[in-house]
């Protein structure tokens, strides 16, 4: 019983990893209906930043939680710029464009990210500091759950709030849904669709920091192609739970989470994404539209 | 005057942005085993400079782009002069005569190395025109090519491993097995679209090698295959020098024989039926084609150069592992098709030309291959998104009307 909890606790927080990096898929898809295959590597950017800045912080003599503080903050901003950047220089001129052509450059721009921090950096992992402390609290349960893990579901929870309540109550987020909805109609009745674009972007990059952080202080590890497993798992959790609804991305994300640690803990981790990549086409194939997304009919 | 003050003030600012961008990643590296940091404010200089010049080269190409959109509306848009030439079929069958002789004679005149970069060149041709059945002409994107590819290698040297086949035997037989693949792939994803499609063949592509790696019972796993036989010539022993001069000859036939089917497949009628479904799949559809049919065979008939290729492949190399056929691969063979132009078989031959000779001939920037790539997908799409080569569409005229006005 004991193995079962600890991999139930195992696949919750890494599917809530997986839920944070999904939402930024799902936003992006959900108004401008493109898949932002640079997502991925917006994440491990804003890993490598919180690296970077640890690592200095450190050596310039900052201990403990304010390192990683600073790390966590100056990794949100970054990956916001980058996703703002990025959003502008390839996706703003392709709109009204056919649908293939955001795509390729999506593509492209995964590429080009990844090749960027490789030769500015390294192409090696590069060992990442352990920024969550061992809480004492926590010895009792530590054989099931460490520290790492309880930091990880609590921050994962409380930006799931935070998001749902930006969506829900602020003006910000009403100009979201109704872009979704219909943009020609939100730009009529006043929104300026342009700047929710980007700032979806900027929210769905900061979230993939997040995880970035996040996962990156737990593995222990960063390099510049962590961003592309991540990436195309995430869009699988998206998927999973119905793309371009938020609800979906996390339940997706869980679902995902669960299968692998599951899978790879009763029948073979070798096999792991083989398990993920199935279960995207398991659902695909007899629920197109996911888990809780709405099955769109299309008009003529 | 004010507007050039106006863009000085706004490419200072796109550099500083690019600045502050690139400044963790750029300037800072960490060595946190030595604990050492450090600072390479060259490279800010660099972004700075660079970035403000090609804000200014941006700006002046997106203005360029508006300009031809504009004319391309009032419809006055007049032919460029390589696309007229390219209509022409006396001067199109003239060069690819000469082409082909010149492609005869490449081996005789060069030595061996530059005869394998060749091949390789020709085999990333071939993939190019497979995956333009898929990408370019049915519009189905394709992100897990390199599968069919792995199928089609794997065949070739576990039959050659285990029954002693040979390689005439297996090269139809890879492509039939590329096929089915195509075909076991196609089934389950024929109801989504574009972008979910993307997906899944990327996924697939993974699974792919994931199994190659971990089933070593049946793959022999991460370390490969070894010593598969080169093809054979009526069982004359061959040195390498002499087999890489062979090889080489069966890679040209085999080009000459993927643009002619292509060529043809164009104008067949499921080569327009794939057009029209790449268009418009519900317009397409509702003319009666068959949705499921078109779009298998376009997997299918996509997947099985890539198979037939991967036998060539195997044979060549005489030694595989699951590395060969990474994601990256498949962004290859996708960004030749992009680049070439999507659908244009002129263009991806010379996309792939470009894409994989230039690095080879310029050792010193094969480290900003990938970088350029990506930059060139996006750019690419941007700015010129029928590819280097658009797709020259046979067209049907009426010169009947013209003699009459001439006359009268």
């Amino acid at each position: 019983m004991d193995y079962f909890i600890e991999l139930f606790l195992g696949g919750l927080t890494r599917g809530s990893i997986y839920a944070l990096i999904a939402l930024g898929y799902t936003m992006v898809y959900g108004i401008i209906q493109l898949i932002n295959f640079a997502h991925g590597e917006i994440y491990m950017i804003g890993a490598f930043v919180a690296l970077i800045v640890a690592g200095v912080c450190t050596i310039y003599g900052f201990t403990g939680v304010s390192v990683l503080i600073i790390a966590a903050v100056a990794a949100v901003i970054y990956a916001s710029a980058y996703g703002y950047t990025l959003e502008k220089i390839a996706y703003r001129p392709l709109r009204g464009a056919p649908r293939l052509s955001p795509l390729i450059s999506a593509i492209g721009m995964s590429i080009f990210l990844q090749n960027y921090v490789l030769l500015a950096q390294t192409p090696d992992f590069l060992p990442f500091p352990s920024l969550i402390p061992d809480f004492e609290f926590m010895e009792p349960v530590a054989h099931i759950i460490g520290s790492p893990e309880l930091v990880i579901l609590i921050t994962t929870f409380v930006t799931m709030i935070l998001l749902t309540l930006l969506i829900k109550k602020t003006k910000v987020g009403k100009a979201m849904r109704a872009t979704q909805q219909d943009m020609n109609m939100a730009r009529l009745v006043g929104v300026n669709v342009d700047r929710v674009i980007s700032l979806t972007f900027v929210i769905g990059s900061a979230l993939a920091a997040i995880g970035g952080v996040l996962v990156a202080s737990y593995i222990g590890q960063v390099n510049f192609y962590i961003g592309f497993l991540a990436g195309v798992k995430a869009f699988t959790a998206a998927v999973l739970g119905g793309i371009g609804s938020i609800p979906g991305a996390v339940l997706g994300g869980l679902v995902l989470g669960w299968t692998e640690s599951f899978a790879a803990g009763y029948i073979s981790s070798d096999y792991e994404d083989v398990f993920a990549f199935g279960l995207l086409v398991l659902i695909l194939i007899l629920r197109p539209a996911g888990l809780l997304g709405k099955s769109r009919k299309q008009k003529v | 005057m004010t507007d050039m003050l106006k863009e000085f003030k706004q490419s200072i600012l796109i550099s500083l942005w690019f600045v502050f961008l690139t400044f963790p990643l750029m300037v800072v590296r960490v060595n946190t085993t030595e604990s050492l940091v450090e600072w390479r404010w060259m490279n800010m200089v660099w972004v700075a400079l660079g970035s403000f010049i090609l804000s200014y080269l941006w700006r002046y190409m997106l203005a360029r782009q508006q300009a031809r959109k504009k004319v391309a509306d009032s419809g006055l848009e007049k032919q460029s002069k390589v696309t007229l030439l390219l209509e022409d079929a006396t001067f199109r069958y003239r060069a690819m005569a000469v082409l082909l002789v010149l492609a005869l004679i490449f081996p005789l005149a060069f030595d061996t190395y530059q005869s394998t970069i060749m091949i390789s060149a020709l085999i990333y041709v071939v993939l190019g025109l497979g995956l333009n059945i898929t990408v370019g002409l049915a519009g189905l994107l394709d992100l897990g090519y390199v599968a069919f590819f792995a199928v089609g290698a794997y065949s070739y040297a576990l039959l050659n491993h285990h029954f002693d086949l040979g390689f005439w035997t297996v090269l139809p037989l890879g492509g039939i097995l590329g096929c089915l693949f195509g075909i076991i792939l196609g089934f389950p994803i024929l109801r989504l679209r574009g972008d979910y499609l993307a997906i899944v063949t990327l996924g697939f592509g993974m699974i792919v090698k994931i199994v190659l790696e971990n089933w070593s019972d049946f793959s022999f796993g991460p370390s490969g295959i070894a010593q598969i036989d080169r093809p054979g010539l009526f069982g004359i022993d061959m040195d390498l020098a002499g087999s890489t001069i062979y090889i080489y000859y069966i890679m040209i036939a085999m080009v000459v024989f993927t643009i002619l089917v292509t060529m043809r497949l164009r104008n067949s009628r499921i080569g327009r039926a794939w057009i029209a479904l790449r268009e418009d799949e519900i317009a397409c559809v509702a003319m009666g084609i068959d949705m499921a049919r078109t779009k298998l065979s376009a997997y299918a008939l996509g997947a099985f150069w890539a198979g037939m290729v991967g036998v060539l492949f195997a044979a060549k190399t005489t030694f595989i592992n699951p590395a060969s056929f990474t994601f990256m691969e498949s962004a290859i063979i996708l960004s030749i098709v992009v680049l070439g132009g999507m659908g244009s078989i002129l263009g991806v031959i010379l996309g792939a030309f470009i894409l994989i000779l230039l690095p080879e001939y310029m050792r010193a920037f094969s480290e900003y291959r990938m970088l350029a790539f990506g930059a060139a997908m996006v750019l690419m799409m941007i700015f010129r998104p029928q590819g280097i080569i658009s797709n020259i569409r046979q067209k049907y005229e009426y010169k009947g009307l013209q003699k009459e006005t001439d006359n009268g």
